[in-house]
């Protein structure tokens, strides 16, 4: 299946032809059509949550796929033509997302759509994309979208999956601060699966998995099942929610002395969850990251990230799911410039085959679930020795790409 | 008086007839024409199907609150069960796609008359908070049976492709076709409504509103008709709650939220509680005012709050209701 | 179940009353607004919200904790006053469904305005130094801020019994709460006593938030969650009953935390589900006048 540019009306040729006609037109108010026609840019749908709790990521988000769409531009674009961003707001809602996605397709007429921060919208963004043969490059977790159910060959998934993150984590952690493990998750698919992710990993190293405790979504105090955790006396908890639930967890669980005999783990740490909360709510808890503006120690292309990006924005870190942002839009644009269209089909198969390193170490789109292979990196919050504000985590550990650290192929139910 | 001067007479009372009578009187047609149009003005097509989805279940909502004057903050819950009813049948039964509105509004209707009988026998603030609270339970209840509703990542997969009508295929992923299908449906809830004011039965719904105590005297069962509306109310949320399930292809958990709850009372409110046309009114005012200043500005909640806010100071009968209402008291 | 033990359950118990301690400053608030203004008021969380940012604005101006205690419910309850004066006065005798719809709208602006004040993440807010730490109260170590936030609440309540109780204002409180009319016949100046009831409820809704901001940091949308408990908890003690509020704040605290310790993840729930099943057999709750409000 083909998607039609902006203007299907009007070919290259037909507007040569049309050139006579130009001074007509020019006073016109076709004018204005028939100049975009010209250039018909590569237009990227790119709805994220700009209003509500994750705002400042979600704008995050939007500044890094800019960054993309900027030197994608600089750099002469597609034989010429350029490409745009169009930015939705999704209010970190599946029904708004869809709807977002609807409009974007039908009336804006993009060509690829990128974004998401919250797994729900995403799948919900993919239902519709799939159905209507619109490329869509998640930048969101999730392990369902990989599945047979939801994948569709225009699915990608450039974020990591609580499986691999999860494993990543658990991996390092297991080994070195003791078998008896409790979960404290939020009850919902994200938390299901990094807990799922985590006890799989856990199987190779013999750890003894306690109680998983499971609290509702945006729980406001966690006091009540904080006394429960203690008297299991783990060696670890592991802590698998996300954004504000996290902070309050790790914050409630810094009061109530957890951290005293307890090592605690989370899969992901949030860059701005960590600055919301300070340093004494995450001191010395280790968790897993998709980038952190330190790798650039350490990763080439980290650091021309962050190069470009402070260069653009007042000397800022891009955060971890804004260099998702990055990454996400980058791929689709060079893919189709690898396959010098912007053709579904040929961008597809310019996608997987694609070899890339832009923000992280290198990466591939694995062939029967588009899911990227990439390195993971394990954090750990600092208290002290921060060279400046932003300098809130330390790179402990980086577990290299490999697809033996992702579900199979079968298990997600893609027959080969 | 002779007859010619009657018949002068009657002439004369005819052109005094004003736009509202008449627009009362032709109110299913008035509508109808409005609606085949009404796509070529809005800025995309996904927003205007779902002003008439928002818009039909803010008239169930106004069936319940603004006729009967019964204030609900369950809403949600028949919304939602409509949309899960009507997905599930699809995903898991693969059930045709009229089938499947059919089994929505049953939802809307099994879940109103669970709600229904047993905040029927609480009143005022009480009725509210009880409808608020049986809906948190419906919520979780879809929420936990992740197996299927697929829980907070929502219920996926109910992607139509085209449907039959009368014999005849039409390519549903048309974002117009979509769009008259649902307006199709739209307009034959507002003549079942109109036939419902009408009825007796319309009749007795605001004599209880009006005077509780004299329409129980005068032999009516008013908790019985109280429920008998709430289901009524189901039966149309629950239709639009399937209408979403299809547009979106996608239900999620977040069509159960008390967030939704409110919306139906706010677009309600907005557009005239107790007027036929009132809710989609309130629903197109609501739905595009959040779509431009959302376009504008991250921070359009205080725009929408704030518009709430005037109306509720300055024109408590709506918008609908203050347009309508002018000149005639 | 492993590890359950009596000590666990007690520690529970008490954990259950500390959090039922913020219900019920807020339930409070809500129920002596209801009880005499006849107003459900939707931007009660916001206002909740207002006073942990108001807190965390003046700690960052240097102004310490102790002090906030007193100047937050003062400067929060002043814009309470403003509202009710400018917002609220003119719904009057148009139904209970206005105010409701009314300050459902405000609660919209209010956090839109913090959000643009403060900004859309949020912060942390450290305890207090002296409130650090855990003390061992025989079953258990407990985090010492939150037997402060018990203390204070016990403080809170036993001074508004006071006002309610001693003196003359209290009394025409007690009278209003308990018929409008009479007062009015007495001669009372009715709307006085409205403004400064709205503006008491509204400062001890900031209170209750900023004691709250240490357990959980602030963010604008706090209001929310807790604004849907604090209904339930005035539901079910009985609208604008305030003793009914003080019992049904702590019930509701024990019930989330007993519920926490068998099924966690039904917590939420459990707050619901208490809530349709005290209102159908007691339509009125615990304390509430039969009739009211229908």
């Amino acid at each position: 299946m083909s998607r039609k540019p902006k203007q299907p009306g009007i070919s290259r040729r037909g507007l040569i032809g049309a050139a006579g006609a130009g001074a007509v037109l020019a006073v016109s108010p076709f004018r204005i059509n028939l100049a975009r026609a010209q250039e018909a840019p590569i237009r990227i749908g790119f709805p994220v949550p700009l209003t509500g709790p994750y705002g400042t990521e979600a704008q995050d988000q939007v500044n890094c796929a800019q960054l993309a769409i900027a030197e994608f531009n600089a750099g002469g674009g597609l034989n010429g033509r350029k490409a745009e961003l169009v930015v939705r707001d999704d209010k970190l809602n599946p029904g708004e997302g869809a709807t977002r996605a609807l409009e974007l397709i039908e009336n804006e007429k993009v060509n690829f759509i990128v974004g998401s921060l919250s797994a729900s919208v995403q799948l919900a963004v993919n239902n519709v994309t799939k159905e209507r043969g619109i490329i869509y490059n998640s930048i969101s977790q999730s392990d369902a979208i990989n599945e047979a159910a939801d994948f569709s060959k225009f699915t990608f998934h450039e974020a990591m999956t609580p499986h691999l993150t999860a494993g990543a984590v658990g991996r390092y952690v297991f080994p070195k601060f003791g078998k008896k493990v409790a979960f404290l998750t939020a009850d919902y698919a994200y938390g299901h699966e990094m807990v799922r992710g985590f006890k799989k990993a856990g199987e190779a190293f013999g750890i003894e998995p306690l109680e998983d405790i499971r609290h509702p979504l945006a729980t406001t105090d966690f006091s009540t099942l904080l006394p429960r955790i203690q008297a299991m006396k783990p060696d670890v908890l592991i802590i698998s929610n996300f954004g504000r639930d996290q902070q309050i967890a790790l914050k409630q669980a810094t009061d109530f002395g957890l951290k005293k005999s307890i090592q605690i783990v989370a899969p992901i740490l949030l860059y701005t969850g960590r600055q919301a909360a300070g340093a004494q709510a995450f001191q010395g808890v280790i968790g897993g990251t998709s980038y952190y503006w330190g790798v650039g120690d350490q990763v080439a292309s980290a650091k021309a990230l962050n190069e470009a990006f402070g260069k653009l924005y007042a000397n800022k870190y891009p955060s971890d799911y804004g260099a998702m942002g990055y990454a996400g839009v980058r791929t689709l644009l060079e893919a189709s410039k690898a396959a010098g269209s912007v053709e579904t089909d040929k961008v597809i198969a310019a996608m997987e085959a694609l070899k890339y390193d832009y923000y992280k170490g290198p990466q591939y789109y694995r062939k029967c679930d588009h899911q990227s292979v990439q390195s993971v990196f394990i954090i750990q919050s600092k208290a002290q020795g921060q060279r400046n504000p932003s300098d809130v985590f330390e790179v402990i550990s980086t577990e290299a790409p490999n697809e033996a650290n992702l579900r199979t192929c079968d298990e997600l139910g893609h027959k080969a | 008086m002779n007859q010619a001067s009657q018949a002068t007479l009657a002439r004369a009372r005819d052109a005094n007839l004003d736009w509202r009578e008449l627009a009362t009187r032709y109110r299913v047609l008035l509508v109808s024409a409005f609606l085949l149009a009404f796509p070529l003005v809005m800025p995309f097509t996904a927003l205007a199907i779902n002003i008439l989805i928002y818009g039909l279940y803010a008239l169930g909502f106004n069936l319940l609150f603004g006729y009967l004057g019964l204030l609900s903050f369950g809403h949600a819950a028949l919304l939602g069960a409509g949309a899960y009813f009507c997905g599930i049948a699809i995903v898991h039964f693969g059930m045709p796609w009229f089938a499947a509105i059919a089994i929505g509004v049953l939802g809307g209707v099994i879940t109103a008359a669970a709600i229904g009988a047993l905040a029927t026998r609480t009143r005022g603030i009480y009725f509210a908070m009880v409808t608020l609270a049986l809906s948190q339970c419906v919520y979780y209840l879809f929420y936990q049976a992740v197996d299927w509703t697929g829980g907070e990542n929502g219920l996926r997969g109910i992607n139509v492709r085209e449907i039959g009508i009368f014999g005849i295929s039409f390519d549903f992923i048309n974002p117009m076709t979509r769009y008259y299908v649902v307006a199709g449906f739209v307009i034959l809830a507002l003549i079942v409504l109109s036939r419902i004011l009408a009825s007796p039965f319309g009749a007795v719904i605001e004599a209880v509103r009006e005077n509780e105590e004299r329409a129980r005297a005068s032999g009516y069962n008013v908790t019985l008709v109280r429920l008998i509306t709430f289901i009524l109310s189901g039966a149309f949320c629950g239709l639009a709650g399937a209408l979403y399930a299809l547009q979106l292809s996608t239900v999620p958990i977040e069509i159960m939220h008390y967030e939704t709850s409110g919306l139906a009372v706010m677009m309600c409110l907005l557009g005239g509680m107790g007027t036929f046309f009132g809710p989609f009114v309130g629903a197109a005012v609501f739905l595009m005012l959040e779509n431009l200043v959302s376009l504008w500005t991250v921070h359009w909640q205080l725009i929408v709050g704030a518009v709430f806010m005037i109306c509720v100071l300055f024109f408590p009968r709506g918008i609908w209701g203050t347009l309508t209402m002018r000149g005639k008291s | 179940m492993a590890g359950l033990t009596l000590d666990l359950i007690a520690l529970q118990l008490f954990t259950g009353v500390a959090l039922g301690a913020v219900y019920v400053l807020l339930a409070i608030g809500l129920s002596l607004i209801f009880g005499m203004l006849t107003v459900v008021n939707f931007a009660h969380g916001a206002f909740y919200m207002l006073g942990a940012y108001a807190g965390l604005f003046l700690m960052t101006q240097g102004v310490n904790f102790w002090v906030c205690l007193l100047l937050v419910p003062l400067l929060v309850g002043g814009i309470g006053l403003a509202v009710e004066r400018v917002l609220i006065r003119p719904l009057y005798g148009r139904g209970i469904d206005y105010p409701l719809l009314l300050t459902f709208g405000l609660s919209y602006v209010i956090v839109e305005l913090v959000r643009i004040g403060f900004g859309k993440t949020g912060y942390p807010v450290d305890t207090p130094e002296l409130l650090q730490g855990a003390v061992d109260i025989g079953v258990g170590y407990f985090p010492l801020y939150r037997l402060f936030v018990i203390g204070a609440t016990a403080v809170i309540l036993f001074g508004l019994w006071l006002f309610l109780e001693r003196t003359s204002f209290g009394l025409i409180i007690r009278a209003g709460a308990r018929d409008p009319e009479i007062i009015r016949v007495l001669g009372v100046n009715v709307r006085r006593v409205w403004l400064v009831v709205f503006g008491l409820g509204t400062g001890i809704a900031a209170l209750a938030g900023l004691l709250a901001a240490p357990l959980q940091g602030v963010i604008p949308e706090m209001g929310g969650p807790v604004l849907a408990e604090a209904f339930v908890v005035t539901v079910v003690g009985g609208m604008g009953s305030l003793l009914g509020a003080v019992l049904a704040g702590l019930l509701v605290g024990i019930v989330v935390s007993i519920t926490s310790l068998f099924a966690p993840e039904m917590a939420k729930v459990s707050i619901f589900a208490l809530m349709a099943v005290v209102l159908l057999v007691r339509p009125q709750g615990f304390f509430g006048r039969a009739g009211l409000m229908s």
